[in-house]
């Protein structure tokens, strides 16, 4: 049924539209085009090729931040996946006060990740909680500098994103786990399976979807990494910038009056490819699912 | 869940044929394990449940000891030591003095309020522009829309990092580089709560636009008295987690604004930790005054909040 002139759909949807078009789509466009030029903030500059890409092989910076970010993947990736799910059969049953214990895991997800990181940085800190605690039973002698260390800066930033990510992916399996049949439990259990074996063979599968999901999440979020590692160093990178990650090398480049615009783009380029590379191939794992099954 | 093991367990073999005493009936329906032998699988046993809720006590640890440990240490007055062992959570000086303190430091007060401009602006233009759009692409046909949500789909997949040093070029021609209006503009609007919304809409009915389109009604009145009150669910998902996003916003803040007058709650108590290496206990109550406004607000919404994250979610 016609019910509105030809323009009211295009009224209502235009604020959204150029929106995106002004703070998506158009910036996108201008990173490539830039990140082949030689552009400062107030000047526009020159066709430059490959250049910028060819200094980013040499950058040792990049290696860093390439590092860092793999490593924040490679560990987040496992601990992000099984974790949660551990976390989520936990309060999966209902049992007497289960809604409250719910809601208190979920805390971290809202609070903001500079709160919780500068929380964590005093406990980190040498005359801290944790350090404390560790030579209380004996376990060390001395207090150790966790954030002024390269790998311990690290290993804080990511014990932090994992204990801020429980929460939130544990709610995405609670939502799979509502989707495994209660028969299926019921059946493998009369056939006398145990807890483990019904675990890896009934609600492993039946989350797996979700599992995909939250691993190519989780490796998306590990690359585009900032906040943690930013107020742990204190904004420095750690000891030599070698803690620095992608975000904050393109910020770190790109800020001022004389960053280097052209370059920043360009790493802006490659946080790109490396955000969809996993997506891909998830998607590619899902594909190759349905054509087995 | 439950209603299918209650009506189990009423309509199993000691209901109403054996003249059990009432006063036995009633707890054991309540009791919240089986026992031994029952085939009540969903159902944990008593260890298993004494198991279960010391585990449970132990995350609960975990994740609430930090903020519990920062919210005693923002009420410790200069007489408590704050680096003992075992950490003291209840403070013996308790004062409110750091409340009052952080202020010679940094504006904390007008940084919350900075915060809460953005954050309000952004709920109230993600709310009203994705129930407008949102209602178009999922009521309305009209050509063109495959192109529209063609061009929303395609910023799903961009991470805002990426876009981060041309998007400050865009704003600072804009003449709105270091202004709250830069923070606030480009997250205004954001296609995923568009195409949430629009999924909200496409659940309508046709023949209740259509009927009140046929009694004269303009598409303000259809939005107003048929959209609205059907996608308002959605609708107040949007809001909560456009609130949260743009509270907690820490990397864009940072590069839009240079002068520490127009900071943001996040990049202020950044600031503080960094500049001044300021007292544990200053740095706690900054920290209390960005966490508990949202603590609250969660527990008052946190319904909302399990059905948006579930919703948003692809299920397994």
């Amino acid at each position: 049924m016609r019910s509105h002139k030809w323009y009211t759909p295009w009224l209502l949807v235009a604020p959204a539209v150029v929106w995106v078009l002004v703070f998506g789509l158009w910036p996108f466009l201008n990173t490539v085009i830039l990140s082949f030029t030689d552009s400062r903030p107030l000047r526009t500059g020159g066709f430059v090729g490959l250049e910028n890409y060819g200094r980013m092989l040499q950058d040792e910076q990049f290696g860093y931040a390439l590092t860092t970010s793999v490593i924040y993947m490679i560990v987040c990736v496992p601990l992000l996946t099984i974790l949660p799910l551990l976390l989520a059969l936990l309060v999966e049953k209902t049992i007497p006060g289960i809604a409250a214990f719910r809601t208190t895991f979920y805390f971290p997800v809202i609070a903001s990740v500079v709160v919780v990181a500068l929380i964590w940085t005093w406990m980190f800190d040498s005359r801290g909680v944790i350090n404390q605690t560790l030579q209380a039973f004996g376990l060390l002698d001395k207090p150790v500098a966790f954030l002024v260390d390269r790998w311990w800066l690290l290993a804080c930033a990511i014990l932090l994103t994992v204990w801020k990510g429980l929460g939130y992916y544990m709610v995405v399996y609670l939502a799979a786990l509502g989707n495994v049949g209660r028969e299926l439990h019921e059946a493998a259990m009369l056939d006398g399976a145990g807890a483990f074996r019904r675990f890896l063979s009934v609600t492993i599968p039946g989350v797996r979807g979700a599992m995909l999901l939250i691993s190519a999440l989780v490796a998306v979020a590990a690359m585009r990494v900032f906040t943690e590692l930013h107020v742990l160093s204190n904004g420095t990178g750690g000891p030599g910038g070698q803690d620095l990650s992608i975000v904050m090398l393109i910020r770190q480049v790109g800020q001022g009056l004389n960053g280097d615009v052209g370059y920043a783009s360009a790493l802006s380029v490659a946080l790109f490819l490396l955000t969809v590379l996993p997506l891909i191939a998830i998607a590619w794992m899902n594909r190759e699912r349905r054509t087995v099954s | 869940m439950t209603a299918i093991d209650d009506a189990k367990r009423v309509s199993g073999p000691d209901a109403g044929t054996t003249p059990t005493p009432p006063r036995e009936r009633a707890p054991r329906r309540q009791r919240p394990y089986r026992r031994r032998g029952s085939g009540d699988f969903a159902r944990p046993t008593l260890g298993g449940l004494v198991g279960r809720y010391a585990l449970l006590l132990f995350v609960t640890v975990l994740v609430v000891g930090p903020l519990v440990w920062q919210l005693s240490t923002s009420f410790k007055g200069p007489g408590d030591d704050i680096y003992t062992f075992p950490p003291n959570v209840v403070p013996t000086d308790p004062t409110l003095q750091n409340y009052v303190r952080v202020t010679d430091f940094i504006p904390v007060y007008l940084y919350a309020f900075h915060s809460l401009l953005v954050a309000l602006g952004t709920v109230l233009s993600n709310t009203v522009l994705a129930t407008f759009a949102g209602y178009a692409i999922g009521c309305m046909r009209f050509r063109g829309k495959r192109i529209v949500l063609g061009i929303l789909l395609s910023t799903l997949l961009l991470p805002g990092e990426v876009t981060l040093t041309s998007q400050f070029l865009t704003i600072r021609n804009l003449g709105l580089a270091d202004s709250l209006w830069g923070v606030f503009l480009p997250g205004a609007i954001n296609a995923m709560n568009v195409l949430l919304v629009a999924t909200a809409c496409r659940a309508i009915p046709s023949e209740m636009l259509d009927a009140a389109t046929v009694d004269g009604a303009t598409t303000w009145q259809r939005i107003r008295h048929i959209v609205w009150p059907n996608v308002r669910g959605m609708v107040s998902v949007v809001a909560i987690f456009a609130f949260i996003g743009a509270w907690d916003d820490y990397l864009w803040p940072l590069v839009v604004l240079s002068d520490p007058a127009k900071y943001t709650l996040t990049v202020g108590m950044a600031y503080l930790n960094g500049n001044f290496q300021a007292d544990p206990r200053l740095i706690a109550a900054g920290t209390m005054i960005a966490l508990v406004p949202l603590v609250v607000m969660f527990s008052i919404t946190q319904r909302f909040f399990f059905k948006g994250v579930q919703e948003g979610a692809v299920k397994g």
